[in-house]
């Protein structure tokens, strides 16, 4: 881990800038060449999709009968119809599960990885067995965990029983949102904690000796100097988790069901739309949720993520 | 006092990621019978679950050949027109490049309801439901943005010398991609391909929406639609069962791999 995370810009990974420039107009048909296969499929898989998504939210399908009473069929323009449903019950409560879901989780994931990876960074021995138990959610398939925690949480499971209480969790209701909440967390808190410990193992022991031979106390230590030094690393993981849990789909689509109103997702949302051949609306809540995360995304980026940013950029210049 | 509290902290963590793993996989080896026991080791051990996995109504041998084929091809894939993108973001100088390199951190970001409403109607058009490639395609839209991403800090850290040697001894940099950065290269592009092929196999929601006939399916579907004899009865130890069996090759894998898998995890967000 140490050779991919310390970033020693030695004479060796410095490109020689002038002849590279020069060189570079020269021969741009063979980065034409390499790019082409990547571009042009994502251009079908993500472009075309994006665009097509956005024109069918404009347009209805299937039959109707016209003023006169003819059946009409095919597409037609159907303007803002199609995001009517927005404002309907059903869009507004997917929106407010989403949300609910996403900070709730990532809060959650965020102060526990950050705890995991504290521990992780000072732990001695099983160093290898605990970065091996902290793969094991991770790689469980989102579906497979959404089973697993479906049989943890039956009436008479065993969540339970040590518990000691009997609530229905995979029912309907309140109790739904807290199994979603700790079967999403349990899988991807030790991915969070895995990324802010990569960012704790890359702050040089001599900060650290430094303070303390200033005298600062271990909590002074934490908010002073481990706590801005691992920002961008705690960003990065951050970012990526609001991305991921923002489109969750398959955890409650599993461990409560489909069309389960207390745990709806927007993801969901559209999912069942779209399968019932709902193109129009699904398209139109698809286009509001791509709307949605980019601009959460650029809030971010923008409120918190000026470093990140910045280091991007460095790292493009250096490149 | 302190080392009791670190050794408390990494038991702790061991407990949190591996005991809800061990229900499942304990449970998987009751019988039916006794499935609702909540002894901490099956009594007694049973494999009756595993054989029910493979009845030959359940579907279940061939919905892990379709997983297998599917995050096959598409690693494959993937890796094919990723490793060369990679390395021209990450060597050649050109004009656009870091537009590109934008675009694709963007796109990892999409989210897959989005893609599924146009494409099921454009697969649906062009009979393509119920397909392998249905899955393949847009499993690309993910796998392939991570490869890229990925690969290209990996290229980034290898030496340019070698190259500009190769090249200077008359290679074209095509040339030179091929035959020295791609055997360096290979550790890199082993633990991308793992990771774009985890990606893959547990990926839900367009297996779910693009394919409906059952032999089709991809083991993480199949398992969450398998049915019991009695028709609202879940059947939790065929479910935990065939649950064990499509993920213990992925911890095997990744305890094999752990630490290029780490590396190429944390490279993706730090590099």
């Amino acid at each position: 881990m140490a050779t991919v995370t310390t970033d020693r810009p030695g004479p060796a990974m410095r490109p020689p800038r002038r002849p590279g420039r020069r060189a570079g107009r020269g021969r741009s048909w063979p980065a034409v060449l390499m790019l082409s296969p990547t571009l042009i499929v994502l251009a079908l898989v993500v472009l075309y999709p994006l665009v097509a998504a956005a024109r069918e939210s404009f347009y209805t399908s299937g039959e109707t009968l016209d003023a006169d009473g003819f059946v009409v069929e095919g597409e037609r323009f159907a303007g803002l119809a199609n995001y009517a449903g927005v404002l309907g019950e059903r869009f507004l409560n997917a929106m407010f599960n989403t949300t609910l879901l996403t900070v709730v989780t990532v809060s959650i994931e965020v102060v526990l990885g950050f705890a995991m990876a504290l521990v992780m960074n000072r732990a001695m021995r099983g160093r290898a067995f605990l970065r091996a138990s902290i793969l094991v959610p991770w790689a469980v398939p989102t579906a497979v965990s959404g089973l697993m925690w479906k049989w943890i949480f039956q009436a008479d499971g065993v969540a339970n029983a040590v518990l000691g209480t009997d609530i229905l969790w995979t029912a309907e209701g309140v109790y739904a949102k807290f199994a979603v909440i700790i079967a999403d967390t349990w899988k991807t808190a030790p991915f969070v904690g895995l990324l802010v410990l990569a960012g704790l193992q890359i702050i040089p022991g001599e900060v650290y000796e430094a303070a303390r031979v200033d005298g600062a106390s271990a909590r002074q230590t934490f908010w002073r100097i481990t706590l801005p030094l691992v920002r961008p690393a705690l960003l990065v993981a951050v970012l990526f988790r609001l991305m991921d849990a923002l489109r969750i789909f398959d955890l409650p689509y599993v461990l409560i069901g489909p069309r389960k109103h207390s745990v709806e997702t927007l993801s969901g949302l559209i999912w069942d739309e779209a399968t019932r051949v709902h193109y129009g609306p699904a398209s139109a809540y698809g286009t509001v949720l791509f709307l949605y995360i980019a601009l959460i995304a650029y809030v971010f980026v923008r409120l918190l993520g000026a470093d990140l940013l910045s280091d991007v950029r460095t790292r493009k210049k250096e490149a | 006092m302190r080392a009791a509290l670190r050794n408390g902290g990494v038991i702790g963590i061991a407990l949190y990621c591996l005991v809800p793993f061990y229900w499942m996989v304990v449970s998987s080896f009751r019988r039916t019978s006794d499935i609702y026991d909540k002894s901490p080791l099956p009594t007694p051990w049973s494999m009756e679950s595993y054989a029910a996995v493979f009845d030959e109504g359940i579907g279940f041998g061939q919905s892990l050949v379709n997983s297998l084929i599917v995050a096959g091809v598409t690693t494959a894939a993937t890796m094919l027109i990723g490793t060369m993108a990679a390395y021209a973001l990450a060597r050649l100088t050109f004009r656009g490049k870091n537009v590109i390199l934008a675009l694709v951190i963007a796109v990892s970001m999409f989210p897959g309801a989005l893609l599924i409403v146009p494409l099921l109607k454009l697969f649906t058009s062009i009979g393509w439901i119920n397909s392998y490639q249905a899955m393949i395609v847009p499993s690309m839209s993910f796998a392939l943005p991570l490869t890229v991403w990925n690969l290209t800090s990996f290229f980034r850290q290898l030496p340019y010398e070698l190259e500009q040697s190769a090249m200077i001894d008359g290679c074209t940099p095509l040339a030179a991609f091929r035959r020295i950065m791609l055997p360096l290269a290979a550790p890199g592009i082993f633990t991308t391909a793992i990771l774009a092929f985890i990606a893959t196999w547990n990926e839900f929601i367009i297996a779910v929406t693009m394919v409906n006939d059952q032999s089709r399916q991809t083991a993480t579907v199949r398992i969450a639609q398998f049915t019991g004899a009695a028709k609202f009865d879940t059947p939790f130890g065929t479910q935990m069962a065939a649950s064990v069996l499509v993920t213990v090759p992925l911890v095997i894998l990744v305890l094999f791999c752990q630490r290029r898998i780490v590396a190429g995890l944390t490279a993706g967000a730090l590099k």
